[in-house]
């Protein structure tokens, strides 16, 4: 399959863009955050998104969604992190509907996809505990209580996670931390007993939570996919979000690129304009040659998710390792060229920079996924 | 592509590989790992293994050590989605190129945009049957980044031009028998404007090369010395004085050719052949973390720039890609490829410093070493190439 885009894919590309440069520009998250808005996402934006066809991307058809793959949901990322537009669309519409999609039985499918379709149902993965995305060190217990099992243990950077109906919770029923046999996943409902969020406020000013499970009593239809062996639907599941999350950041380097190119060809010091100097022109152009081989390596892994399953693991921990480089790279170089501009916040910039950092933390930084490249490859 | 083009296309693939399993002999079935394991052709060339003859003549005999070019000249008429296929089924068995050749990197390609027809009559099949090996006199002594100031004269004289002048850095002069080569056919025209691109035999009385003994202890170029060649002016390859319009456009495809040179995806991973000489510990982690942190990032970069590579080939396919975006892989590529280099050196440790001996096999990793530091400066320096993408591709400000 080639690495470019179909027609098809560029038109999804355009209406996705005109809809979100329309509607959301970075203004829109900067009201959001001045405001302190209390859902954090425009809700009518949501149901323009499922009016589209957006919100169930992923979804199979017979749900109600569109039934398109990982490439074009990477469409929709891109263009999300060219204006930073804060929207339930990587966490309910590619991570929870995979989960759903690939985990889920007959009746837990037909209970939400269709509500994922229509824009109804917000849902979350809960997975990390630490400070570091450490998926196998999952040690929220699960135990068998009577006819379901009893969740204890918390969770953090759960996106979306004080807006979400539904969270699907990573829990340990059986094994100690680091093991991968004796993962479950559970979908645990926001308002059962013992559940407490935490909304926290972030540097990038988008939606995450800390949520606690104090002996929260779950029923076994609960477990999605299958007792102890939730590790493998996990792996998947996470790769499809890490390459999600790969072209959010392809998008917003970009952005910042396009943006601090602009400033270079019309900024005067010296007499002359910057981008004349040829210390700027030559950073300016490696960070170029860095951002076109990580939109490559990007466009590699989803289509790996879509088509090349054996082979899409290791193409994921490139992509979102690169990007993760590449976007921290870019924002500072964005900053740094914009002189003091670049440190004001009534100045855009800073929003871009923001926003990679957390980026580069959800579901693996560029540490985490170089080590699990090394580890692939046997040394 | 339509379901009808699809289906042919994997038609193709299983021929394809039907074809090489049957044909290619299992020692061409391994990454070349010397010069005699890569076949140069010309008028003087020899085979350096019964395999390496057998391999080259059936792929010859096929078109294919020119799968993309016209049947009439040569080659294997094949389209682009065909030469892909052709090329991900010989990368999956390993299989070596049966032709290496400027003539099929860098010549070719300008021939068929650019020359008469019966230039590519003479010149095409000869390249594709491996009968003519050629060098590139570009490069001067006083006109290296900066080539357009070079000063090899072709001084007009009836029907012929009079060469006269110096190359340097002419790859493998010593051994090729013609010469495609940029002069100056008009001193007083401004330095982009008064230079041809014309081609003849290295044996034309006036030609001369002595072989540059380099750092690697190899002489892989030369210099080239033309003292009063007479060449007919109807081996001017398109317009007398618009040499430099061929120069660029052939330029673009040896910048890809070099981006190219390293030795992506083939033979074992740099982690394995660090472990032979570092060892591993109990969970197999290679036993020095700083390396293994310094390997693993280059293995990042080097899958996402393979996957750019395969991009950039889609992309001209597609008619999207930026003419100069060659410079952008050419920069990252070699640069990449020396970094290779230094963490072998690393991983080698003090058996990669022996320099003469059965042991090192002649001190190949040192000398490929020295060699790779090439390859950030000839066709164009890495920093040149930066300021190729900042003014063409970014339209950055400033001459």
């Amino acid at each position: 399959m080639a690495l470019v885009l179909t027609e098809e894919q560029s038109m999804l590309r355009d209406s996705a863009r005109g809809l979100i440069s329309d509607k959301a520009p970075v203004s829109h998250l900067r009201g959001l955050r001045d405001a302190k808005d209390p859902t954090g996402f425009s809700k009518e934006l949501w149901q323009s998104f499922a009016e589209m066809g957006f919100a169930g991307l992923l979804v199979p058809e017979e749900f109600g969604g569109s039934g398109l793959g990982f490439v074009e949901a990477g469409v929709v990322m891109e263009e999300i992190g060219r204006t930073l537009m804060p929207s339930p669309f990587l966490a309910t519409s590619v991570v929870a509907a995979s989960a759903l999609s690939r985990g889920g039985n007959a009746a837990q499918k037909s209970e939400y996809l269709p509500k994922i379709s229509n824009g109804s149902l917000l849902a979350t993965l809960a997975i990390d505990e630490g400070a570091k995305h450490r998926p196998l060190q999952t040690s929220l217990q699960a135990v068998r209580a009577g006819n379901g099992f009893r969740l204890s243990g918390a969770k953090a950077l759960v996106v979306d996670g004080h807006v979400a109906d539904l969270f699907i919770v990573a829990a340990r029923t059986a094994g100690s931390a680091g093991e991968r046999e004796g993962l479950t996943l559970f979908l645990v409902n926001p308002k059962a007993k013992g559940v407490a969020v935490e909304r926290t406020i972030m540097v990038d000013a988008h939606n995450a939570a800390r949520i606690e499970f104090a002996n929260v009593d779950v029923n076994a239809d609960s477990v999605l996919g299958e007792v102890d062996q939730g590790a493998g639907l996990l792996d998947g599941v996470l790769d499809i979000g890490r390459g999600a999350v790969a072209s959010e950041m392809v998008g917003l380097s970009d952005e910042v690129f396009n943006r601090t190119v602009e400033y270079l060809k019309s900024r005067k010091q010296f007499g002359k304009l910057i981008g004349e100097f040829q210390a700027l022109q030559h950073r300016a152009a490696q960070l170029y040659v860095d951002i076109e081989i990580t939109r490559a390596a990007t466009m590699k892994a989803l289509q790996a998710l879509d088509t090349d399953v054996a082979k899409a693991a290791s193409a994921v921990a490139v992509a979102k390792a690169r990007a993760g480089t590449t976007a921290t790279r870019a924002v500072q170089e964005g900053v740094q060229m914009h002189g003091g501009m670049g440190m004001t916040d009534q100045f855009d910039i800073g929003f871009f920079m923001k926003r990679a950092r957390v980026c580069e933390e959800l579901l693996g930084d560029a540490n985490y996924h170089t080590e699990q490249l090394a580890r692939s490859r046997g040394y | 592509m339509s379901e009808s083009e699809a289906a042919d296309l994997e038609e193709f693939r299983k021929q394809t590989r039907a074809w090489l399993e049957a044909n290619c002999p299992p020692e061409m079935r391994k990454p070349a790992t010397s010069d005699a394991d890569v076949f140069w052709g010309g008028r003087n060339a020899k085979f350096s293994s019964e395999p390496q003859r057998i391999w080259f003549e059936r792929m010859r005999d096929k078109g294919w050590t020119v799968p993309d070019w016209p049947k009439e000249y040569g080659g294997g008429g094949l389209s682009a989605a065909e030469h892909k296929v052709l090329r991900a089924e010989m990368a999956k068995m390993g299989a070596r190129p049966p032709l290496s050749s400027f003539g099929i990197w860098m010549l070719g390609p300008a021939l068929l945009k650019y020359g008469n027809e019966a230039q590519k009559k003479e010149h095409l099949p000869n390249i594709a049957a491996g009968l003519i090996r050629w060098c590139q006199g570009y490069s001067e002594p006083n006109a290296g980044s900066d080539l357009a100031s070079l000063q090899t004269r072709a001084e007009s004289d009836g029907d012929d031009f009079v060469i006269t002048g110096q190359k340097i850095w002419t790859s493998y002069a010593n051994f090729a028998d013609w010469i495609f080569c940029l002069v100056r056919t008009d001193p007083a025209a401004k330095k982009h404007d008064g230079i041809s691109f014309i081609l003849f035999d290295m044996t034309s009385k006036g030609v001369s090369t002595k072989p540059i003994l380099l750092i690697s202890g190899y002489s892989p170029f030369c210099e080239t010395f033309f003292d009063g060649v007479r060449v007919p002016k109807s081996h001017v390859v398109g317009t007398v004085n618009r040499g430099w319009d061929v120069a660029k456009y052939l330029l673009q495809h040896e910048r890809a050719m070099i981006s190219g040179m390293g030795e992506r995806g083939v033979g074992r991973p740099l982690g394995q052949i660090a472990a032979d000489s570092v060892g591993s510990d109990a969970q197999g982690k290679l036993d020095d973390s700083m390396l293994r942190s310094q390997i693993a990032s280059f293995d990042v970069d080097e899958a996402a720039l393979a996957a750019c590579a395969e991009r950039a080939v889609d992309l001209a396919k597609a008619g999207q890609a930026h003419p100069a975006f060659s410079s952008a892989m050419k920069y990252y590529g070699t640069e990449l490829n020396k970094r290779r280099y230094e963490i072998l050196m690393s991983a080698g440790g003090v058996d990669a410093l022996e320099w003469e001996s059965e042991r090192s096999k002649q001190g190949a990793r040192p000398r490929a070493w020295l060699r790779t530091k090439a390859n950030s400066i000839e066709g164009g320096t890495s920093e040149v190439m930066l300021g190729i993408v900042a003014k063409r591709i970014l339209d950055l400000p400033g001459a």
